[in-house]
């Protein structure tokens, strides 16, 4: 079976908060599932089926099903990290081709400025040998770009035209956290947060969150919006696996994005547009090797001298701002690249950064930790 | 040089006790496939090559760091996380215990350095050869 034109995403829905101390995460939950709901022109009596992630309080998606008052046919509470928003879009559209629900909520919000949170989940089989190695997300990427760089001399200078492509986009977008265009050398004299990261090579903290609406055809068909197909989607978790023939240059992308580009039927030339998980440069680098829009190694070549963007680039990637510049609600990236892919689809971007027919879009994501255990997936979407 | 990073004592299981009793000993366990023979780490009661059973063998406690990131902000900068491939072949996410961050390297080699921590077993980081 296929998801292959069996799913569509209805509705999309970004908060524009980026600081929430006067909200709770399930009111923000539903602020975002309101807010797709409206962007479709849905009702929440519409929804049968819900998708959240670790982020929803509660237990699974019990307690943000009641709270919110939906009545669903079908949950699924998938975590891989901040990649588990473009996962639930293909575990949505693979309930609805089996026909399990024909409208499907995913939610995502959290509030990590204003109640930070830890890490660790009790009980982790890993927890006792690595509990105590001082690893934050800093240093673990950290130690995928010292890697990158042994191997394949990559420089910073490289990676700082991730975050300058990044920052020219976020000009436009009026909600964007960070709005001022940098440079190479702003990002490489920011300060060095754990080598060879510095402050501008990370992602922004913001409270907020996101929504998306994945529906079957005929539902899809019946609205007034523009028809984004879900066209191809994979999915994949790597780990140090004992630790033999580790590999930090690799991710799991390069299982999710060869898959969803078979099940699309098409390949990375082909991509209008690419929607690539940001939570560092890095991640950005190493996932456009893993998919295929360059050789492994070439990332900092493909990257450098603007390519990626909009209107002059090669690959416009990100044209929201991304997590670099945007918004990376509560610690997790996933959602807001399948929302701005869809902008772009449906021809709703700034038009400052909005690519012309655009008709193929990819929104891909790395959730967990790059440099000890993560989830990977990618997304194939298409204007129909 | 900053307050040094005070080490959370890790929380072992019944599986996992025996680590952390060898480690008190100063001896670093590895896992070792009765089926396969692959070794691996962190050690476990099963292969995570082929789910075979295992047994937990001493590591020389020698390697070379396969990458490192030093964390330059925040309570206990600097200091610096690495994976460590032992010479039996698994590598260890671990800590480098030096006073000299900056001479660290991809390549050199260290030799394992057990720590205290607070409250618990000691855990098992590295220092460069010779320091």
């Amino acid at each position: 079976m296929t998801i292959r034109n069996k799913a569509y995403i209805a509705g999309a829905f970004e908060h524009p908060t980026r600081l929430a101390p006067d909200k709770s995460t399930p009111q923000l939950h539903a602020e975002c599932a309101a807010g797709a709901l409206a962007d479709a022109g849905l009702s929440l009596k519409d929804v049968d089926g819900y998708f959240c992630a670790g982020d929803a309080p509660g237990f699974g998606g019990m307690s943000m099903i009641d709270y919110m008052g939906l009545k669903v046919r079908h949950t699924d509470s998938t975590e891989t990290g901040g990649s588990s928003y473009i996962l639930h879009v293909s575990h949505a559209a693979q309930a609805i081709a089996a026909g399990h629900c024909s409208v499907a909520l995913i939610t995502l919000a959290g509030r990590p400025r204003s109640e930070p949170f830890g890490r660790f989940p009790g009980g982790a089989p890993e927890a006792p040998f690595e509990g105590w190695v001082g690893s934050t997300t800093h240093n673990s990427y950290g130690m995928c770009a010292a890697r990158h760089m042994h191997e394949y001399g990559t420089t910073s200078e490289q990676l700082a035209w991730i975050k300058v492509a990044a920052s020219t986009h976020a000009q436009y977008n009026e909600h964007a956290m960070l709005r001022d265009v940098v440079t190479v050398d702003d990002v490489l004299n920011s300060p060095m947060i754990s080598d060879p990261l510095h402050r501008l090579d990370c992602c922004v903290v913001s409270d907020g969150g996101g929504a998306l609406l994945v529906v079957a055809p005929e539902v899809a068909k019946s609205l007034k919006r523009p028809l984004v197909a879900v066209r191809g989607a994979g999915e994949a978790v790597k780990g140090p696996r004992g630790g033999m023939n580790l590999d930090l240059t690799t991710s799991a992308a390069a299982v999710s994005g060869p898959a969803a580009f078979a099940e699309a039927g098409c390949t990375p030339a082909d991509m209008k547009y690419a929607s690539i998980y940001d939570s560092f440069t890095i991640t950005v680098l190493i996932q456009l090797e893993d998919l295929g829009f360059c050789k492994k190694g070439e990332g900092g070549r493909f990257v450098a001298e603007g390519n990626l963007i909009s209107g002059t680039g090669k690959l416009p990637f990100n044209t929201d701002g991304g997590g670099l510049c945007n918004n990376h609600p509560t610690n997790r990236g996933g959602i807001t690249k399948v929302i701005e892919a869809v902008r772009q689809l449906r021809g709703e971007a700034h038009p400052a950064v909005q690519v012309p027919n655009c008709d193929l879009a990819v929104a891909t994501g790395i959730g967990g930790s790059l440099g000890v255990r993560h989830g990977a997936a990618t997304l194939v979407l298409e204007r129909q | 040089m900053s307050d040094p990073r005070k080490i959370p004592a890790p929380q072992p299981n019944v599986e996992n006790q025996r680590f952390f009793d060898a480690a008190a000993q100063g001896k670093l366990l590895i896992g070792q496939c009765d089926a396969c023979g692959q070794p691996h780490y962190y050690p476990r009661a099963t292969c995570p090559f082929c789910f075979g059973a295992t047994t937990w063998v001493e590591s020389g406690g020698k390697g070379e760091i396969y990458s490192l990131s030093t964390m330059r902000r925040g309570a206990g900068a600097p200091y610096t996380l690495a994976y460590v491939t032992l010479d039996e072949g698994p590598a260890v996410l671990t800590n480098i215990a030096t006073d000299d961050h900056d001479s660290l390297a991809i390549g050199q080699r260290v030799s394992v350095r057990f720590t205290p921590t607070e409250g618990g077993p000691p855990v098992p980081m590295f220092a460069p050869e010779g320091e």
